[in-house]
């Protein structure tokens, strides 16, 4: 009894709170717009009983998903989406490993201080993290002060409001995303295996090759997803350091929700969405899961 | 002792200085006179002052601090019960299910959770406000708050538990006078981590608040759209100092109980 009250409150909790808004999100997705309040019909009405209910779904139609597949702001959107996700999570790889692999270097009462000056950014507002580059990379901002102090450039860089700087935003923001579960995956590795490589003819770099690289993949693994997926629905980093030309889906959602007001076309987007990340973070739950039982 | 090598070295120091460097610009310049941010004009501390008059600001600090504080409280009670269900309970019907929603919120894109959490109090709440964000962090955060205790209960002796039922405590007794002392310290650090992560949070409170209800991180917002703004430097710059005096000192405080233990240790072994 008191087993299964453990259980039902959290349970309780996640399906009201996280699985049923979804549901209520694809409802949405196949109304249609309409001028009224809530602004979509049909609406479901209870009272009418088993008519009212077959009559609502009857009106339910896929005609957001019609819109959304012939606009190709969309798929632009989406694929760009996706595109940028996947090149910053490679940045955050190449920036991130050297990272974790100097961490786990370093002298042993060295590594809680490293640690914890990887993790205090995470602490740290992200919006103000992101708000930051803006004074670093604006026209007249700290970078092109520099460079022209320094007579690399004659004129200043245009970085800002374009893609370049969001890729910066994304990098900066989820690198301890990156690094952390890179180094506890570093951390780890018996530093005799190294030895031995070497002992039997490896030059370090193919030691690193062949023996660190591979045994670092669980920290690959969760390290990139844990920037992927998220990174893919971004709203705050294009909107603050991306221009007008930069594509993201998750602003795009924004805009049709708090711009166009549009409820049943914003669902729609979602519902693309979570239905592309879906892979992503079905591998990301399986991989953590198997990460615990090794552990546990 | 191991040395560290060149190439070590330079990587610590370049990714250590491109993870501090915009917050150490950002500081510096929070005192800088100038209204124009990035062209050093003298010493100021103008700027903290107009925030401290700015009573918009003031009303989106308490906001913030009650939406905060109220839904940390509330993840952490509901983390730590998802966290015994999923390191103890064993199998159930729809464990794989509760497994995937303890863990999803971690990766769920924020403008998909606000949304959907939206859509769902839209038709309960005759209005939307500080008690609507508070159940929407409490949600997203419980996740977290499930990972950092799961991850203690992992390695927690289930022996000093079963000692204590032999010894005549009930299973409440035994968890509130053996378990709970021992997981305290996940659970304080899943406390603080919530509330960071509701201090922080943009998107998901711009989908379910409602009149009244503005936070900080939403006025921040629009002041930032416009552009650089030197009051929004001063601010920045008291949360950045806010949090490094908060987490120095939580980790100098773990680290001296960590030593006072070894030392009790040390002194029951004979």
């Amino acid at each position: 009894m008191r087993r299964f009250a453990l259980i039902a409150v959290p349970y309780l909790w996640l399906l009201a709170l996280f699985l049923v808004p979804f549901v209520i999100v694809l409802k949405i997705s196949l109304s249609d717009t309409a001028l009224a309040i809530p602004p979509y019909v049909p609406t479901l009405d209870l009272s009418e009983g088993w008519d009212g209910l077959r009559a609502f779904f009857a009106e339910l139609d896929f005609e957001n998903f019609v819109f959304l597949s012939e606009d190709d702001l969309y798929w632009k959107a989406y694929l760009s989406s996706l595109r940028i996700a996947l090149v910053s999570t490679i940045l955050a790889l190449i920036v991130g490993y050297p990272i974790a692999y100097g961490m786990s270097r370093a002298p042993d009462e060295w590594r809680p201080t490293l640690l914890m000056l990887v993790i205090l950014p995470f602490w740290t507002s992200f919006l103000i993290r992101v708000y930051a580059w803006k004074a670093i990379l604006a026209q007249e901002g700290f970078l092109n002060q520099f460079l022209m102090s320094v007579g690399v450039i004659a004129d200043p860089l245009t970085i800002l409001n374009t893609n370049t700087a969001v890729y910066i935003g994304i990098v900066y923001t989820y690198l301890p995303f990156m690094v952390l579960p890179l180094y506890s995956a570093l951390e780890r590795l018996d530093g005799s295996l190294l030895e031995a490589a070497e002992d039997l003819g490896c030059s370090r770099f193919s030691a690193f090759w062949l023996v660190t690289l591979p045994l670092s993949r669980p920290g690959i693994i969760a390290g990139s997803f844990l920037v992927f997926i998220p990174v893919v629905g971004e709203y705050v980093i294009p909107a603050l350091l991306g221009g007008s030309d930069t594509l993201m889906i998750g602003k795009v959602l924004w805009d049709e929700f708090f711009a166009n007001r549009d409820w049943p076309v914003a669902s729609a987007v979602a519902i693309i969405l979570l239905a592309i990340l879906i892979i992503p973070i079905v591998l990301f739950l399986r991989n953590e899961e198997k990460q615990r039982e090794a552990e546990g | 002792m191991r040395r560290l090598s060149w190439f070590n070295t330079t990587s610590l120091t370049f990714g250590f200085a491109f993870l501090y460097l915009p917050m150490v610009l950002l500081v510096v310049y929070s005192f800088n006179s100038n209204k124009l941010v990035t062209v050093w004009a003298g010493f100021s501390t103008q700027w903290y002052g107009e925030l401290f008059r700015n009573e918009l600001m003031l009303d989106a600090a308490w906001v913030t601090l009650q939406v905060a504080f109220l839904s940390s409280t509330l993840a952490t009670v509901l983390g730590t019960l998802a966290a015994l269900v999923l390191v103890r309970a064993g199998r159930f019907p729809g464990r794989t299910l509760f497994g995937g929603m303890a863990y999803a919120p971690l990766v769920m894109p924020d403008v998909i959770l606000g949304l959907s959490l939206f859509l769902l109090f839209k038709p309960v709440f005759s209005q939307m406000g500080i008690h609507s964000i508070v159940l929407a962090h409490a949600t997203f955060s419980m996740c977290y708050v499930a990972v950092v205790v799961s991850s203690r209960l992992v390695t927690f002796d289930r022996s000093l538990e079963e000692a204590a039922l032999d010894l005549g405590c009930t299973p409440l007794e035994a968890f509130r006078l053996v378990t709970l002392p021992i997981i305290a310290p996940a659970l304080i650090s899943g406390w603080l981590l919530s509330f960071t992560l509701s201090l922080d949070d943009l998107v998901i409170a711009t989908f379910t608040t409602g009149p009244g209800a503005t936070t900080l991180p939403m006025r921040i917002w629009s002041a930032v759209r416009l552009g650089v703004s030197p009051e929004i430097n001063a601010l920045s710059s008291i949360l950045i100092g806010i949090v490094t005096v908060g987490v120095i000192s939580t980790s100098l405080m773990s680290k001296r109980a960590i030593l006072k233990r070894i030392r009790e240790e040390n002194r029951a072994e004979p």
